[in-house]
C-alpha cells in the first residue's frame, strides 16, 4: 500500500528547552485509520502540528505521498490535503454552518456578492457524498459539541483534504456521540480518506484504529496492527509499566452528611439560569461523582461551592453551617479544598516558584509566618515534604511552575489542597490532560482522603474518571442534576450518556 | 559555555543591549560634532571628571529611586501605573506646608524631621489610595487613572504653594524657605549628597524585604502572578491592590520632600519634575527588583549627568542626549531582543542533553 505521509527523524525543540520529538519517524498508510496514542507530553500533539505546519521541527524531512515538504503554514498543508480537527474547535459561533463551512471559499455572483444558493447547494453535495449530517443553516453556537466536531470535519473536506488529523476528538464526547463520529471516521475511509486519530482511550483505539503508534517521551515506541495489540498491551507501552483500569474498592466508613446543597438556583449576567433547584448531600468517606457533558452548570456549581461565585438564591451547608456568599478565605478555613478545572488559570501562578505556589491557602498560618513576615526554613522543608510525599518531579522547590509538566503541575495543585487537612474535597477535572501515570497518583490521592474520611465531590466530564471514583453519581444536564445513581457498581458509561444527552430524565 | 549564556542571559543582554546603544552614541557624535573624541570623553568619562558631577549622579539618583520604588510595588501586583510622578509632587508640596505650619512648636531637629517626612509618606499614601480603590471597586484603567490624576496633583500643588504658601520676598515663584532645622544635612562635603539618599538606600533594601520576605508582599506578588489564583487561594485580591497603591504611594511621598528638604529647601517646582516617569522606566528596566532598580538609577542618573557635561563643554546639543539615553532604554526593555539566538542555543543544549548517549537511530 501507498504511504500518505512519511516522517523522517524529526526533531522538536520549543522555546523553552523541552524536546518534544525526539528522531520521530513513522509512516502513514493511505485509506487506513492510524491512531496514535500516548501519554500526555509524549509528542504527539507536537507532531500533528508540524504535519499541519503548525510547528516548524528543528531536524527531519517529512513527504507526503512520496513528495518532500517544508510547511511553514497550515495553509501549506492545506494546500496537500491534510486537514486537522483541533481538540478546541475552530468555528466562527454567531455565523450559520454554512457561512462556516464555506468561509474562505464562498461562491460569489459578480465576484463580489455572496452566492448564497450555491454555497447551500455545494455543502449538501458534501453532506451527502460523506454521510455527515449537520443542520445547515442554525448558527454554530446553538449547536451541541458532537454536531460542531462534525462541521469541523465537513470544514476540511470541503477544502478537498484527503489525509485528515483528530486531535482527541471524543475527548468532549458522550458514548453516542462518539458512536457517530466513529460510523462518519469509517465511511471516511471507505471513501478513500487517510485518518490520523490522536486520543488516549484505548478502548476506542481499539474499535477504530487499523493501525497504532505508541509515543512515549518524545519517541515512538511501537507500531502495530491495531488487531495485534491488546488494550493492555497498548497501556503497558504507553506508560512502560503495568497499569490497572480497575474500579476502586468501595469506601467502607460512611459518615455524616458533610456537605449539604440545598434548593440552588445561579441566574447569570446575561439573565440565564444557569443552576436550576440544585439538591444534594455528601457524606464523610464517600465520593459523589457529577456527570455531564462540559457546559451544563457544573463549573458554575463550583464556583459557588467555593466562594469563586456568589449564588442567586439557595444554601451549601458545611457542617451544618451556611457557607453561600462567604469569601473563599472563610470557606477554606471551614475545610474545604478545592482542585479546580482550570489548573493554569486558578490552579496555580506559573511563573511563581513551586514552593510559593505550595503555600498559597496557608502563608498566613502559624509556622509559615509571624506577625507578618514569611518563615523560608519552614516554607522550604514542608515544601519538599510536599514534593517527596505528592512524587512531584522537579529540579527544586526553586524552580517556577512552568518549568515542570501538566501532570506534575497538577500534582503541585493536588499536594497543596490536600495537604491542608481537608473535610470536603471539591474536585473539578482532577486529571484532566496529565499522564496516565499521574492521573493513577492523583486518584490514589483522593481515595486516600476518602478513606480517611474526607467528603468528596468529584466533577469530571470523564465518564470512565466517574465511574472509577463515585461511590454515587448524579448526571446534571442543563444545570438540573436530572438522576442519580446510588449504586455504581457495573454501571457503563452507556447508561448515563442519555441522561447527560438530556433525552432521558430521572425520577 | 552555552549553560553560561542561558543562565544569565538577562544580564547578558542588557549589557550587549548598552553597548550597541554605546556604538550608535558614538557613530551619532561622530556625524555631528567637530571634536568627535573630546565629546566622547564628555559623555562617558565627564560623569567621573570630579567629586561634584559624581555627586550629582547619586543627587540625581536620589528621587529616581525613591519614584521606581514607588512604581515598582504596584508593578509586582500587575498594577501598570504611571502614578509616581503626581504622588512624588503633592507630597512634597503639602510636606512643604505642614513643615512651614509646624514650625512654630519649634521640635527638635530629630523629631521635625522625622514628623515631616511621615506625613509626606502619609500624604502619597492618601493620594495612592485613590487610584488603588478605583481600580479595585470599579476596574477603572490604572495608566488613565494616574496620567490624570498627576494633573491633579500637579494643580492643586501649584495653588496651594502659589496661593497659600507663596514668598513674596523671593523674586520667583516658590514656597516660603524651610527652617534650617528640618533639612536632610548634607553628607559629602563639594557635593549636594544628603541624608536623603541614606534614606533611599534604606528604602531599597526596606521594599525589597516588604516585597519578597513579608506575607503582604507575598499577596501582593501572587496577586501580580496570577489574579485568578490569588482569589481562588482566598487572597484578598481588593485590599492587596489598594495597598499596593498606597504602599507604593508611601515611596513616592517621602521621596519628594527628601528632595525638597534635601536640595531645594524651599517647594519651587513650578512644573513636574519627571522623576515619576524616569521611575517607570527603571522599574522596567530593574523588572520590579528594588536592588536592580537602584543599579537602574544609577546607571541612568549617570547617562544624564553625561548629556549634561557633554551639552556644557561640547558642540553636541542635548537633545541628541536624549535621543541616546532613549536608544539605550528601548534596547534594553525590548524583551524579544536576541531571543532568536537564545532559542538558538537552547536548542542545541537540549539536543545535546537528549541525544547524548544515544547513538543516531
Amino acid at each position: 500500500m501507498a504511504t500518505a505521509i512519511s516522517l523522517k527523524d524529526i526533531v522538536k525543540v520549543y522555546p523553552n528547552g523541552v524536546v518534544a520529538n525526539k528522531k520521530v519517524s513513522l509512516d502513514i498508510e493511505e485509506k487506513t485509520i492510524h491512531a496514535i496514542v500516548g501519554e500526555n507530553g509524549a509528542g504527539k500533539s507536537t507532531l500533528m502540528k508540524i504535519i499541519f505546519g503548525i510547528e516548524e521541527p528543528q531536524e527531519g524531512e517529512i513527504y507526503v505521498k512520496g513528495k518532500k515538504v517544508n510547511f511553514k503554514t497550515p495553509l501549506d498543508a492545506i494546500k496537500q490535503g491534510i486537514g486537522m480537527v483541533h481538540q478546541h474547535l475552530m468555528l466562527a459561533e454567531d455565523l450559520t454552518v454554512v457561512e462556516n463551512l464555506t468561509l474562505g471559499i464562498e461562491p460569489r455572483k459578480y465576484k463580489i456578492f455572496l452566492d448564497k444558493k450555491r454555497a447551500n447547494d455545494l455543502v449538501k453535495g458534501y453532506v451527502e457524498k460523506y454521510k455527515i449530517d449537520v443542520p445547515l443553516d442554525k448558527k454554530v453556537k446553538e449547536l451541541p459539541i458532537g454536531v460542531k466536531q462534525r462541521v469541523e470535519i465537513l470544514k476540511a473536506l470541503l477544502r478537498d483534504v484527503d489525509i485528515l488529523i483528530l486531535d482527541e476528538p471524543t475527548a468532549v464526547l458522550t458514548p453516542q456521540e462518539t458512536e457517530v463520529l466513529f460510523k462518519s471516521l469509517k465511511e471516511l475511509k471507505s471513501q478513500g480518506k487517510t485518518i490520523i486519530f490522536i486520543s488516549h482511550k484505548l478502548k476506542e483505539v481499539k474499535e477504530i484504529a487499523d493501525k497504532v503508534t505508541v509515543m512515549r517521551d518524545g519517541k515512538v515506541i511501537a507500531t502495530d496492527d491495531a488487531a495485534n495489540l491488546t488494550e493492555h498491551d497498548i497501556a503497558r507501552l504507553m506508560v512502560g509499566r503495568e497499569v490497572s483500569f480497575e474500579r476502586l474498592e468501595e469506601g467502607k466508613n460512611i459518615g455524616n452528611v458533610v456537605l449539604k446543597v440545598e434548593n440552588l438556583n445561579y441566574i447569570n449576567r446575561e439573565k440565564v439560569q444557569v443552576l436550576k433547584n440544585i439538591n444534594f448531600e455528601v457524606r464523610a468517606g464517600e465520593i459523589v461523582g457529577i456527570a455531564g457533558v462540559e457546559g451544563n452548570g457544573q463549573t458554575e456549581l463550583v464556583e459557588i461551592l467555593t466562594g469563586l461565585k456568589e449564588a442567586s438564591n439557595g444554601t451549601v451547608y458545611v457542617f451544618g453551617k451556611n457557607i453561600v456568599n462567604k469569601s473563599v478565605r472563610e470557606i477554606r478555613e471551614m475545610g474545604v479544598a478545592h482542585i479546580p478545572e482550570d489548573r493554569m488559570k486558578n490552579g496555580v501562578a506559573d511563573k511563581a516558584k513551586i514552593k510559593e505556589n505550595l503555600i498559597s491557602d496557608r502563608y498566613y498560618k502559624k509556622g509559615f509566618s509571624k506577625k507578618g513576615i514569611l518563615n523560608y526554613p519552614y516554607i522550604d522543608s514542608t515544601s519538599n515534604e510536599l514534593v517527596k510525599k505528592f512524587n512531584i518531579l522537579a529540579p527544586t522547590i526553586d524552580a517556577p511552575v512552568n518549568a515542570l509538566s501538566g501532570g506534575n503541575i497538577q500534582k503541585v495543585v493536588v499536594a497543596r489542597e490536600l495537604s491542608s487537612n481537608p473535610k470536603v474535597i471539591i474536585a473539578s477535572q482532577p486529571v484532566r490532560g496529565i499522564d496516565v501515570g499521574s492521573e493513577e497518583l492523583v486518584h490514589n490521592f483522593i481515595k486516600d482522603a476518602r478513606d480517611s474520611g474526607c467528603a468528596v465531590l468529584l466533577v469530571s466530564a470523564d465518564l470512565d474518571e466517574i465511574l472509577k471514583l463515585s461511590t454515587r453519581i448524579l448526571v446534571i444536564y442543563n444545570g438540573e442534576i436530572v438522576k442519580t445513581f446510588n449504586k455504581v457498581e457495573g454501571l457503563k458509561g452507556e447508561d448515563l450518556g442519555p441522561y447527560m444527552l438530556g433525552v432521558k430524565r430521572g425520577e | 559555555m552555552e549553560k553560561f549564556i542561558l543562565k544569565y542571559f538577562n544580564l547578558i543582554r542588557t549589557i550587549i543591549a548598552i553597548l550597541i546603544g554605546f556604538v550608535i552614541s558614538i557613530s551619532l557624535i561622530l556625524l555631528v560634532s567637530k571634536d568627535s573624541f573630546a565629546a566622547l570623553g564628555y559623555l562617558f568619562l565627564g560623569p567621573f571628571g570630579s567629586i561634584s558631577r559624581m555627586g550629582n549622579i547619586i543627587e540625581l539618583a536620589t528621587p529616581i529611586i525613591f519614584c521606581g520604588i514607588a512604581i515598582a510595588i504596584p508593578f509586582q501586583a500587575s498594577q501598570f501605573n504611571v502614578g509616581a510622578e503626581g504622588t512624588f509632587f503633592i507630597s512634597a508640596a503639602f510636606g512643604t506646608a505642614f513643615a512651614l505650619i509646624i514650625q512654630s512648636l519649634n521640635l527638635p531637629r530629630f523629631i521635625y524631621v522625622v514628623v515631616v517626612l511621615a506625613f509626606a509618606g502619609l500624604m502619597g499614601a492618601l493620594w495612592g489610595f485613590i487610584p488603588g480603590f478605583l481600580k479595585a471597586k470599579y476596574r477603572a484603567n490604572m495608566v488613565v487613572l494616574t496620567l490624570m490624576l498627576n494633573y491633579i496633583a500637579y494643580f492643586i500643588s501649584i495653588y496651594l504653594i502659589n496661593y497659600h504658601f507663596r514668598d513674596k520676598s523671593a523674586g520667583f515663584l516658590t514656597s516660603y524657605r524651610l527652617p534650617d532645622s528640618v533639612f536632610l544635612k548634607q553628607i559629602i562635603p563639594n557635593t549636594r549628597i544628603h541624608i536623603g539618599f541614606l534614606i533611599a538606600i534604606a528604602a531599597v533594601f526596606i521594599a525589597y524585604y516588604f516585597l519578597y520576605h513579608t506575607t503582604l508582599g507575598y499577596e501582593i506578588r501572587m496577586v501580580g502572578f496570577n489574579f485568578h489564583f490569588a482569589k481562588y487561594s482566598g487572597i484578598d485580591v481588593f485590599k492587596v491592590i489598594v495597598l499596593s497603591s498606597m504602599i507604593g504611594g508611601i515611596f513616592a511621598g517621602i521621596g519628594g520632600m527628601s528632595e525638597v528638604m534635601g536640595i531645594h529647601r524651599r517647594f519651587l517646582w513650578q512644573s513636574l519634575p519627571g522623576y515619576g516617569w524616569d521611575g517607570v522606566v527603571v522599574a522596567i528596566i530593574g523588572r520590579n527588583n528594588p536592588i536592580l532598580i537602584m543599579f537602574a538609577a544609577f546607571f541612568l542618573a549617570y547617562l544624564r549627568i553625561g548629556g549634561q557635561v557633554l551639552n556644557l563643554l561640547s558642540d553636541v546639543p542635548y537633545e541628541l542626549v536624549s535621543v541616546i539615553e532613549a536608544i539605550i532604554i528601548l534596547l534594553i526593555t525590548a524583551e524579544a531582543f536576541l531571543e532568536n539566538i537564545k532559542y538558538r542555543i537552547t536548542v542545541k543544549e537540549a539536543e545535546k542533553e537528549v541525544f547524548k548517549n544515544e547513538s543516531p537511530s
